[in-house]
């Protein structure tokens, strides 16, 4: 059986649809990856499958718990750990923890295991102030509070959100594992890069959900064979791909140009008296398959 | 009953951890009961007068003398025209005009009748009122001591007369503080409570730790308890703080039972602190929090008997009191400290205090949500 199931769920916020009929189900010890910008409705979808928020439409279990009905069991066995860090900054480390273990009427010493690796990073810290720690070991902190009940499921709404680039691949690697722990994780994202990172991933945007699918195979599904382009000119090579008719679909991609296209481009910008011109084809990232859903949608 | 002992424990740690919290608890009652019940002082003194005397004879100069003698007034001016006395008024130098006409003595003498002319700036209200009536009484007793000089002795103990001597029962001194500190305090007590709990439920809100408890199997109404109970005690701390400042420095002992004004308290704390809990439940943010709590406290004030009595106020205004649940405490403070009040006494308005305690806390157990 699924770990999570989510069925036509629907949030509407007054007159913005939030959610829109998202599908998706989620295998038991899976590291699922809800990868989307800033206002796609992954933290609705989390906010609703950790019982905080009534769906408007539509049905979603937690380890086959109904997450409207059977709301109690979910909060026992679910763990989540919110976008913005929301454990008390005027507790230590060490009474923070403590006081999450006891609400799930369990004790830290017997889940030290599941934690040790994470809670040994931030125990030189464990008589200090919540509010006074570093990003990073803030983190590491709302993780271990997250995990004190050895939940089956775990939420994890944009952990990585303001967290320097160490700390990320840190954090990464703690996410892997604890998947060696047969714990079901639904992480969200704003940055692609860290879709690779996830056994599947599902692309999300406006509340619909674009794509679901390993990151592999969504890579496979470009159609295209993928350019990157360079030129001295930069602005004016942009321009130029716009408006050539031999191309299907450009963007600025870092500091290329990323281009889709038939025929002999090089030629045809050397022609328009752009100099410098480098072309060479480049690997599918999820970033080029996403803006190509997105484009597709509109 | 494990879960309650730890939440309190976090919520104590987080108290003492707040400076502001125990500064307003502990400094706070202690400063304001020793400093408003002095300002806060009903009588009017210090009334500037000014005087037209258009007579200038002995019996007008006795009259200023005896009205200055009297304590209450200050002469301000001693002017020959309403029109320069009227100007002192505009100049807010004056309060009250007293018009001594020309031949007052001569007249009073003569036709045995005389009319005196009193002006009052009534901008403010209290002092016009208390000031013209002081004025008079002053002028009434100079009137019977003239009637004493000139009558004959022998028509004197024939005429009848009806002497009035008053007796102040539980307060025999009329002394303002005996009857303003418990009734500060009564506020106090209110204030602390009910913003408190108001304000810390609403700080987990803010900050987002009240998601993270949400998502806990954590239930209702031990989360609830968790709050009230450290907010219950702190109510108590500062009502005992307010009456160790009441017996030190106004030597105000209750007359009554002191258990049966705790009891009392007890009761009432459970009422303020399931009134800011209902507020907490509907506000998102503390600033939201704080003005619906100032709104409802300067109503329960200024509508609790604190500064003015209940009884003078119109109709609609005593049956909106009656929801007031200051009112209450306000009364009951006085009718124990001051007259001595037993069980039996304060017992319909104890039952009162219950039922507001039993439906705020209902109503804002049931506002609570942990699902929106």
């Amino acid at each position: 059986m699924d770990a999570v199931i989510v069925n036509h769920l629907r949030k509407v916020y007054q007159d913005k649809t939030a959610v829109d009929d998202v599908s998706f189900a989620v295998k038991k010890g899976e590291l699922f990856g809800l990868i989307g910008p800033d206002g796609a409705g992954k933290t609705s979808i989390f906010r609703m499958l950790t019982t905080l928020l009534l769906p408007d439409a539509g049905s979603a279990t937690v380890d086959g718990y109904d997450v409207v009905k059977d709301y109690k069991a979910i909060r026992n066995l679910a763990g989540y750990m919110p976008g913005k860090f929301s454990l008390y900054q005027d507790l230590t480390v060490e009474e923070n923890i403590n006081f999450f273990a006891t609400v799930f009427k369990t004790t830290v010493a017997k889940n030290y295991d599941l934690i040790k690796d994470i809670y040994i990073q931030i125990a030189p810290f464990k008589k200090r102030r919540a509010g006074k720690l570093s990003g990073g070991m803030k983190q590491k902190l709302a993780l271990c509070c997250a995990l004190i009940h050895r939940p089956s499921v775990l939420f994890l709404d944009e952990p990585t959100t303001g967290v320097d680039p160490v700390s990320r691949k840190e954090f990464w690697e703690m996410l892997r594992k604890l998947k060696e722990q047969e714990i079901t994780i639904i992480v969200s994202t704003p940055y692609m890069d860290e879709a690779d990172l996830c056994d599947r991933i599902a692309l999300i945007q406006d509340g619909k959900i674009l794509s679901i699918d390993t990151p592999n195979a969504v890579v496979a599904a470009f159609p295209d064979k993928l350019y990157a382009v360079k030129a001295d000119q930069m602005h004016r090579l942009l321009k130029a791909l716009q408006a050539s008719p031999l191309v299907k679909d450009s963007y600025a991609f870092g500091e290329y140009a990323h281009v889709t296209f038939e025929g002999d481009l090089e030629q045809e910008l050397a022609k328009q008296g752009l100099t410098g011109i480098e072309l060479q084809t480049t690997p599918v990232t999820i970033e080029d398959c996403f803006i190509k859903l997105l484009k597709e949608k509109q | 009953m494990r879960t309650i002992r730890f939440l309190l424990q976090k919520e104590f740690r987080q108290i003492f951890r707040n400076r502001s919290i125990l500064v307003m608890v502990l400094v706070m009652p202690v400063m304001q009961l020793f400093i408003l019940p002095l300002a806060a002082n009903y009588e009017v003194k210090n009334i500037n007068l000014a005087i037209i005397d258009n007579d200038h004879s002995s019996y007008s100069q006795k009259l200023i003398s005896k009205i200055t003698a009297s304590g209450y007034f200050r002469l301000t001016g001693y002017v020959f025209s309403y029109k320069e006395a009227l100007h002192l008024i505009e100049e807010d130098k004056a309060d009250l005009l007293l018009e001594i006409p020309h031949g007052f003595e001569k007249n009073l003498v003569k036709d045995n009748h005389e009319q005196l002319f009193v002006a009052v700036n009534a901008i403010n209200g209290t002092k016009a009122n208390l000031g013209g009536v002081y004025l008079s009484s002053v002028i009434r007793d100079e009137n019977n001591e003239i009637r004493l000089q000139l009558v004959e002795p022998a028509r004197f103990q024939a005429q009848p007369g009806v002497e009035i001597t008053t007796s102040n029962w539980f307060n025999p001194y009329l002394d303002y503080h005996l009857f303003m500190v418990p009734g500060i305090l009564a506020v106090l007590v209110t204030m602390i409570g009910g913003f408190l709990t108001a304000l810390n439920i609403v700080k987990e809100k803010e900050v987002g730790t009240i998601e993270q408890i949400n998502v806990t199997p954590i239930k209702k109404h031990h989360f609830i308890l968790g709050k009230l109970i450290p907010f219950w005690v702190l109510g108590n701390v500062v009502f005992t703080l307010g009456l160790v400042v009441a017996r030190l420095a106004y030597g105000i002992m209750p007359a009554g039972s002191i258990l049966l004004l705790y009891g009392f308290v007890w009761v009432y704390l459970l009422a303020v602190l399931g009134f800011g809990l209902l507020v907490s439940t509907y506000c998102d943010t503390q600033q939201q929090a704080m003005f619906i709590m100032f709104f409802f406290i300067m109503i329960f004030i200024l509508m609790g008997g604190l500064f003015t009595p209940i009884d003078s106020m119109p109709d609609w205004a005593q049956v909106v009191t009656r929801f007031n649940p200051v009112s209450y405490l306000i009364d009951v403070m006085r009718m124990i400290v001051l007259k001595g009040s037993g069980i039996r006494d304060v017992l319909p308005r104890l039952g009162v205090i219950l039922l507001f305690a039993l439906v705020l806390n209902t109503w804002a157990v049931l506002n609570y949500r942990k699902t929106s």
